[in-house]
């Protein structure tokens, strides 16, 4: 068994290729002097990340409104998403692996749950759940609470709702290895709790902090399916690019995504060197 | 417990209670019970099973759900099939350095958007698209060959999205498998077929369920890719919940669409759990 076929040598090395082929192509012709994203080549050009419109009649990905305010808007959720997520996170593993409660299996069953529902399922109920909390309210109160409906703040609340599982379980997880003789030993020396938490804890727990809110910056960037139900007219980035999607873009669509897998890969070697760290 | 500590642990247990409380469980009875509401008259609506009726009675809906419950499970199989020489190959063959390569080279597409996959393969496949290109470029097809936008399309695009997610787990339990036991199943005579089925297999059992599980949720849950290499062939279960939601603001009939699914899913988890003695628990451990 330790001998591998060739046969199965190559089956690896066509399973690679397979594996990189889709994004390869999607990166390559984000150059292609060309109106629409396919072959053939017709020469490098930079026109669809730079360009103003006046070659292809169409601008590039940051020269054009509608890309840059997508982007912006899905800065506009990752980053609360990222920090509710980690705040919360870090409570949350707080009564996870420090308190004791009557119910505590319970609620860390319960904490996994949001990960085995469909995320199209987790979007129409909150959508559904909000919506009759909005009339309800707009009935005894007569004014309408816009941020209930569709748009930015209920899309944060969706993505929150299964995030919050992941940013818990990496908080939790590195909580589990902390040595409480470290805090004990700063109580005895005569620290108060708010300084033995600021100054022995939390440096601790600070690489799982970190490495939380990465993922969850990536997970709200990329999320498609929740988004979907819940957003209104600030559309991030995965809503806009299925839109140009279906109906046919410009290799400016390359673009943005040779960006994202740019962005990404940051994101990811980041969050690898720190894990490492944690190590 | 003095009244103080029972506060302070009330206060940290509150934001976990908000959170499961106002996104988890009440939207979720939310849309139980919408889902047994049915229209009567215009915005008059009563308790009723009519959403559910609705279902069984129009062919699309079932048929459609049908459909999206047979291929993903088709698309887990494949998944399974492919992904194991490879999962293998990463436990018991590659060292050093070369693995830890092989490991990451694995990961590294899915840190990138599913829209992006999605794109490249609509790149490969579609009727201007690279492959149809090539094909004629050498002369195997004489006119544009559209390649997207069929069965076969919707498979391939979700069996790679789902590849990751089988080999992580099936290498995890693959590694622990003793080398020896393999050698004592050949040393008693075991032909190569014979100690996979009987000695690997059975080892690697608790990844297998996992890596599945996974991947068979995220397949019945999947939109985009679906809509997106299916085209009007698509006909996936998620877009018919999205379309009584969104487009005919039908939504106790998408309602009761979503605890379908829901069922759907944990259905066949449960289903899988039972066929092969595993239990939920070790389950997750082991992704």
């Amino acid at each position: 068994m330790n001998r591998p076929s060739i046969l199965w040598k190559l089956y690896i090395a066509a399973f690679y290729v397979f594996l990189f082929a889709p994004l390869l192509v999607v990166a390559i012709f984000a150059f292609n002097a060309s109106p629409f994203p396919s072959p053939p080549w017709k020469g490098f050009t930079l026109e669809w990340f730079i360009g103003n419109g006046s070659v292809f009649g169409k601008p590039g990905v940051l020269m054009d409104p509608i890309w840059l305010t997508t982007i912006g808007n899905s800065f506009k959720i990752a980053l609360p998403v990222a920090l509710l997520a980690v705040i919360i996170g870090t409570v949350n593993a707080w009564v996870l692996e420090r308190a004791e409660f009557r119910g505590k299996t319970l609620l860390a069953m319960m904490m996994l749950w949001p990960l085995v529902i469909p995320g199209v399922v987790l979007g129409i109920s909150i959508l559904a759940f909000f919506s009759r909390t909005a009339n309800g309210l707009e009935d005894v109160l007569n004014t309408d609470i816009d941020s209930l409906r569709p748009g930015l703040p209920l899309v944060i609340l969706g993505q929150l709702s299964f995030i919050l599982t992941i940013a818990t379980l990496i908080i939790a997880a590195r909580l589990r290895k902390f040595d409480r003789s470290l805090e004990e030993a700063a109580l005895d020396l005569g620290a108060s709790r708010t300084r033995v938490l600021r100054t022995v804890t939390l440096p601790f727990l600070q690489p799982a902090l970190i490495g939380a809110g990465l993922v969850a910056l990536l997970m709200s960037f990329e999320n498609f399916n929740t988004t979907l139900m819940l957003v209104g007219s600030d559309p991030p980035l995965p809503i806009t690019m299925y839109g140009q999607m279906r109906e046919g873009a410009t290799p400016a669509i390359n673009a943005v995504s040779l960006m994202l897998m740019l962005g990404v890969g940051g994101i990811a070697s980041i969050f690898a060197l720190t894990s490492k760290a944690q190590q | 417990m003095n009244p103080a500590q029972r506060l302070t642990l009330f206060l940290l247990m509150a934001p976990a209670i908000l959170w499961l409380g106002l996104l988890i469980v009440l939207p979720h009875v939310e849309i139980l019970v919408l889902s047994f509401s049915q229209r009567v008259a215009p915005r008059v609506y009563e308790f009723g099973l009519g959403n559910y009726l609705e279902f069984f009675t129009e062919p699309l809906y079932w048929r459609t759900f049908a459909r999206t419950a047979i291929m993903s499970i088709m698309v887990t199989a494949i998944t399974l099939v492919l992904a194991f020489p490879i999962a293998m190959y990463i436990a018991r063959v590659a060292q050093g350095r070369l693995k830890a390569m092989l490991l990451l080279l694995c990961l590294l597409p899915f840190w990138v958007s599913e829209l992006v996959r999605t794109l490249g393969w609509m790149m490969l496949l579609r009727e201007t698209g690279i492959i149809s290109y090539l094909l004629r470029l050498t002369g195997l097809a004489s006119q544009p060959v559209e390649l997207l936008y069929n069965d076969g399309a919707v498979i391939l695009g979700l069996v790679y999205g789902g590849l990751l997610f089988m080999i992580v787990p099936l290498a995890n339990a693959l590694e622990s498998l003793e080398p020896s036991v393999v050698e004592a199943g050949f040393d008693l005579g075991g032909s190569r077929f014979t100690v996979l089925r009987r000695i690997v297999i059975p080892h690697a059992m608790p990844g297998i369920v996992a890596g599945s599980i996974i991947v068979f949720m995220l397949t019945v849950g999947n939109f985009a890719t679906p809509v997106l290499l299916g085209g009007k062939n698509g006909l996936w279960f998620t877009e018919q919940i999205y379309a009584q939601f969104i487009t005919r603001f039908n939504w106790p009939q998408g309602a009761a669409f979503g605890i379908l699914l829901l069922l759907l899913s944990s259905a066949i988890v449960a289903a899988g759990l039972r066929l092969t003695g595993q239990s939920l628990g070790t389950t997750l451990r082991q992704a």
